[in-house]
């Protein structure tokens, strides 16, 4: 079943146009990597997905109860969170704020699904630690209970692993494969084309405004095995 | 002791100035955390600068100065938190518009002749606080402690991590909106005890000492609660026995020692 479906989706990043009509669908239980060169417009696409960024042109359909305040979001880190005092728990607990728009004071089960969320990702030992303290994968596996939290049904992750290094990398695909088992939709930005072909169902290579590829993994393989795939506008 | 007290219960002015200065430093503290972790440390400094200007206008157009004061320097506020960093970064905005505005702030009140008013606009002091900011200190000290108890999960939210909570759907402009206001009030009551030089110690100096020993949100704004209060008070003894040196002088220099000790104790720690 069609989770989001792209009609048409026009946007730019600062006035430059950097995705030209896309068309995409992403069906529940999906593993969706984005690939594509620096600038290709991975990451706004991933925020007009969000609702973060307004779309040029063209439309952005949620269906099966899905809205875009329910989605599970792993931002790039910020600079602001270098130095930030919070412990784990105070972070992994903010992924409940927007579940209800008057949520004041985390509930019982708002707790509980955070709790859930850190056992899940191997982090409940971490609990009171400082956020900033923690090694660069731990971060990341913070970060991911976080979007945990705030969705069931589908996770937008921006390069979780930039930044990591191969062991930490490998777990955190590791970590991501096994919460796509379970059920959850994954749309993922990542630079690393092996162990996207490894992991993924789909992959999108975006080029030049244009999408180069979109389709099953096993396709992209063959492709790029057989050196076919190029801009086709130049 | 026992003379401070008396000070206060026989000196009205004296009992005004540590009620306002007991509510100004709770709410500078608490909007400290986020305006520092949201690296708007030099917030308070501007808007000091501002509010300088400001009260100089009024006093030389011979309104009201609050009544000036306060919508110029919130208007500021909002401007530097909502639009700062489009074109010029948000700290060399800071310098530019609070230099601007205390230039135009000594320019007004020099041509005007009164040089006493530019002193106790600059330094603060124990005698510039009146009735009026005490109602007003009341006030905006209960609005504070309400938004950050009621909206505590959001402010640490939006603080953490502002394109996040966006994506869930919590508005991170309103709470910045929010936020502005409030320091923007602060601010201007804040001034006059503690001088538009030195407001801003009030500000930055709590969470800063509280960020080298906590390593949570909650432990940090109440730790930063409890250094402001604490500093303010002892300051306020200090300028009382060490009469003719101001309040503001006397709080920040009791700021920087809880700061270097914090310091030091994280030092040790390491």
């Amino acid at each position: 079943m069609a989770l989001i479906t792209l009609e048409n989706v026009t946007m730019s990043y600062e006035g430059v146009k950097v995705i030209d009509s896309l068309n995409l669908t992403v069906e529940s239980g999906d593993y969706l990597c984005v690939v594509g060169e620096n600038g290709s417009g991975k990451t706004t696409l991933l925020r007009g997905l969000l609702g973060l960024k307004k779309l040029d042109g063209g439309n952005i359909c949620f269906s099966d109860g899905l809205k875009a305040e329910k989605i599970g979001y792993l931002p790039q880190q910020t600079e602001v969170q270098k130095d930030f005092p919070a412990s784990v728990r105070e972070v992994v607990r903010s992924g409940r704020i927007g579940t209800s728009p008057f949520k004041l004071f985390y509930s019982a089960e708002d707790k509980r699904i955070a709790e859930d969320a850190m056992e899940k990702l191997e982090i409940k030992d971490l609990a009171k630690k400082c956020y900033h303290d923690l090694s660069g994968g731990q971060q990341q596996r913070v970060l991911l209970a976080r979007a945990i939290c705030a969705s069931e049904k589908l996770l937008i992750l921006d390069e979780p692993v930039s930044g990591l290094d191969s062991n930490a990398t490998d777990e955190m695909y590791d970590v991501i494969k096994r919460l796509n088992n379970d059920g959850m939709t994954v749309i993922m930005i990542s630079h690393d084309i092996d162990k996207v072909i490894k992991n993924s169902k789909h992959i999108l290579h975006l080029g030049q405004q244009k999408a180069l590829f979109v389709g099953k993994t096993e396709d992209y393989k063959t492709i790029v095995k057989n050196g076919e795939l190029q801009e086709k506008n130049s | 002791m026992n003379t401070i007290f008396s000070a206060i219960m026989t000196y009205n002015f004296l009992s005004r100035a540590l009620v306002v200065g007991l509510m100004i430093s709770l709410c500078a503290a608490l909007l400290g955390v986020v305006l520092v972790l949201k690296r708007y440390s030099m917030i308070g400094d501007g808007l000091s600068h501002i509010s300088f200007g400001a009260l100089a206008f009024a006093a030389v157009m011979g309104y009201a100065p609050l009544k000036v004061a306060i919508p110029v320097v919130a208007v500021a506020a909002v401007l530097l938190l909502r639009l700062g960093g489009k074109k010029i970064k948000g700290d060399s905005l800071i310098a530019i518009i609070s230099a601007g505005a205390l230039a135009i702030g000594i320019t007004l009140i020099s041509y005007s002749g009164s040089s006493a008013d530019m002193n106790s606009y600059l330094i603060g002091s124990l005698y510039a606080v009146k009735s009026s900011d005490m109602t007003l200190a009341i006030v905006l000290c209960s609005v504070v402690l309400a938004v950050f108890v009621l909206m505590y999960n959001r402010i640490f939210a939006t603080t953490f991590d502002e394109d996040f909570s966006k994506a869930t759907g919590v508005k991170p402009g309103m709470y910045n909106t929010v936020i502005a206001v409030l320091t923007a009030v602060t601010v201007v009551i804040g001034m006059r005890l503690m001088g538009s030089l030195l407001i801003s110690a009030l500000i930055v100096f709590p969470a800063l000492s509280s960020m080298r020993i906590f390593k949570s949100f909650f432990a940090v704004t109440l730790s930063s609660v409890v250094i402001s209060v604490v500093s303010f008070i002892t300051g306020f003894c200090l300028t009382i026995i060490l009469d003719g040196i101001p309040t503001g002088a006397c709080i920040t220099l009791v700021n920087l020692l809880i700061f270097v000790l914090f310091s030091l104790v994280e030092q040790v720690r390491k």
